[in-house]
């Protein structure tokens, strides 16, 4: 899906004259993962726009960034796990229990909008800090231990909320701020998925410019050598998701707008459209390779794969199938990047 | 006399019942290179790891210009100024060797990109990383900007003993730097290693590779059942004779 023809002049590194193609093509997705995601994407939109005169129209742009502003803003957290070869299953449940904390408490006991936000990020970082102690200190596999932790966020919300979802007319105004719109041309954007957006853009910063960037790199790619250069792995890896907490609770905020309510049901399948996002935006499983543009676009790829699917009138069920498939080949893709040659 | 640089003496480390030191000592001048044999199981790599302060010693004591020192980390002996070359090499494969180089002692940018928003100085250390694989000769490695993973195994030693020379203000340790090198890779890194005590840091090499020692070597530190059992002059004594010294074949020359 990702065999065009790298742009000519492109500058990749020691270029040898003798290779191949496909072997040019090889080292310049090693240093550039991004680019085929990018080219995904752009053919996808391309494809759709053709087979559906609404695609492109201004409402339904619109519509697709607001489905992509939660799983892509949970995305970024999950990226800077994945990136130190971790995962969490358990992001979801925290922007819910998040969500869920935050509305409840300013409705039942008319806490204003800034301190119920507040509150609402407090309990995000801690439930990332949760997940980063027990990586770090009983040293269990992030697979299990957000696996455990998936389970444990979800029934506290169910307990705390009693199943009931909050009305959005109960809550502060800034609340559902998320969710209001601000129009550029004839398109309607939301504040959520422009916090989205500056999220990607200020993350992407930091992993690029920074020390703690480049050791959350090094920590994923070989943490003995990472340990051995100096670097405090732990305290590194404790951060990444204390980080993935924060912005969790940023997540949940985008939700509340969304829904124009906070449902205890609500992102229950949150976690794998995250890593299916970032996986698909090619970031490494294994860790220390990828990026969070890619993880956009990746969460892009998905949600234009199921607004252009639909639109040409093609069964859910199909649009599900095409995720699978994208998955796949994402995976295929990254492996055979990671067997690149001297 | 002069005083040794790095001294070790009588130091101990007991591992449960093994006993890997028994009371070793060690002394590297100024500007030599002191290359450390033995056989398997004779504290090599337990003495390498108490002097680069990866393990802790039971007993004895470590000096670095007569001054008695403790590491407990690695990080503190890199601060006091040595620097080890790992046999695993400890460099991030997928990072580019301009940031392997620079690995846990990243420079900022000046200013206020670099005090508040703490921005990396990018090209500084690229620059720096240039000048550094020049100074030692490295040709063949021409972009500083190119994943670690994408270098031959001798390029990637030479990332290592580059990072090693360039922090390195006192003492540059090498575990094993030719253990998986071919003959030419081997060459370039023991040309690598005559540069680095020619440009006056004094050198401990570990090797198994007799020729590769006898080669480079100005001593011979030869360990035997977690001791020194003597020191060596690679120019009067033959290769066959060191080894029957390490394995206990030959008792040591007085």
């Amino acid at each position: 899906m990702t065999t065009t023809a790298p742009p000519a002049g492109t500058p990749v590194g020691d270029e040898h004259t003798t290779r191949s193609p496909l072997s040019r093509l090889q080292h310049l997705l090693h240093a550039q993962a991004t680019i085929g995601p990018a080219v995904v994407l752009l053919i996808a939109i391309v494809v759709f726009a053709l087979l559906s005169d609404r695609f492109l129209q201004p409402n339904n742009i619109s519509l697709i960034l607001q489905q992509v502003a939660v799983v892509g803003t949970l995305a970024v957290g999950q990226t800077i796990i994945i990136l130190t070869a971790g995962i969490d299953l358990s992001c979801g449940a925290v922007m819910v229990l998040t969500s869920i904390v935050m509305a409840k408490v300013a409705a039942e006991t008319g806490l204003p909008g800034v301190p119920a936000l507040l509150l609402g990020f407090l309990i995000g970082t801690v439930c990332g800090l949760l997940n980063g102690l027990l990586v770090t200190r009983l040293r269990l596999p992030p697979f299990i231990v957000t696996l455990g932790t998936l389970n444990v966020f979800f029934a506290l919300n169910l307990w705390y909320s009693e199943s009931a979802t909050i009305r959005g007319g109960d809550m502060p105004k800034l609340l559902l701020w998320t969710g209001e719109t601000f129009t550029v041309g004839n398109t309607r954007i939301t504040y959520g998925s422009i916090i989205m957006v500056l999220l990607v853009a200020g993350m992407a910063f930091v992993l690029k410019n920074t020390s703690w960037g480049r050791h959350v790199y090094a920590t994923g790619d070989d943490p003995e050598a990472s340990r051995l250069s100096g670097i405090r792995t732990a305290r590194v890896l404790l951060s990444v998701y204390a980080t993935a907490g924060v912005i969790y609770a940023l997540a949940a905020w985008i939700l509340i707008g969304r829904i124009a309510s906070a449902s205890p049901q609500a992102g229950q399948t949150e976690n794998l459209d995250s890593i299916t996002a970032v996986v698909i935006g090619g970031t490494s499983l294994f860790g220390g390779r990828g990026a969070i543009v890619g993880s956009l676009i990746g969460a892009l790829i998905v949600g234009v794969f199921r607004n252009g699917l639909a639109l040409a009138g093609v069964d859910v069920l199909w649009q599900t199938f095409a995720v699978g498939v994208l998955i796949i080949a994402a995976v295929s893709i990254d492996q055979w990047i990671r067997k690149v040659k001297p | 006399m002069t005083t040794p640089i790095l001294q070790a003496r009588g130091l101990v480390k007991r591992y449960g019942r093994v006993t890997a030191l028994a009371g070793a000592d060690l002394d590297l001048m100024p500007g030599e290179i002191l290359a450390v044999i033995g056989d398997n199981g004779a504290g090599k790599s337990s003495l390498i790891k108490a002097l680069c302060g990866a393990v802790i010693p039971d007993e004895g004591e470590i000096l670095l210009d007569g001054r008695p020192v403790s590491f407990a980390t690695p990080v503190d002996a890199r601060v006091a100024g040595i620097e080890t070359v790992h046999q695993s090499l400890a460099v991030a494969p997928s990072l580019d060797i301009a940031a392997n180089l620079f690995l846990g002692r990243e420079r900022r940018r000046p200013g206020v990109l670099g005090s508040v928003f703490r921005m990396l100085d990018r090209t500084g250390m690229r620059a720096e990383a240039k000048k550094q694989l020049d100074a030692l000769g490295i040709m063949t490695i021409q972009n500083p900007g190119q994943a670690v993973e994408t270098l031959s195994g001798g390029q990637r030693q030479a990332v290592a003993v580059a990072r090693a020379a360039a922090f390195g203000s006192r003492v540059v340790i090498m575990d094993e730097p030719t253990a998986a090198l071919g003959v030419r890779e081997s060459r370039a890194v023991l040309d690598l290693i005559l540069q680095v005590r020619d440009r006056g840091l004094p050198v401990i090499l570990i090797s198994h590779n007799m020729p590769h020692v006898f080669e480079v070597a100005d001593r011979v530190h030869i360990q035997r059942l977690g001791r020194r059992k003597a020191v060596v002059d690679p120019k009067t004594i033959s290769m066959s004779d060191a080894v029957a010294i390490m394995t206990g074949a030959k008792e040591a020359p007085e």
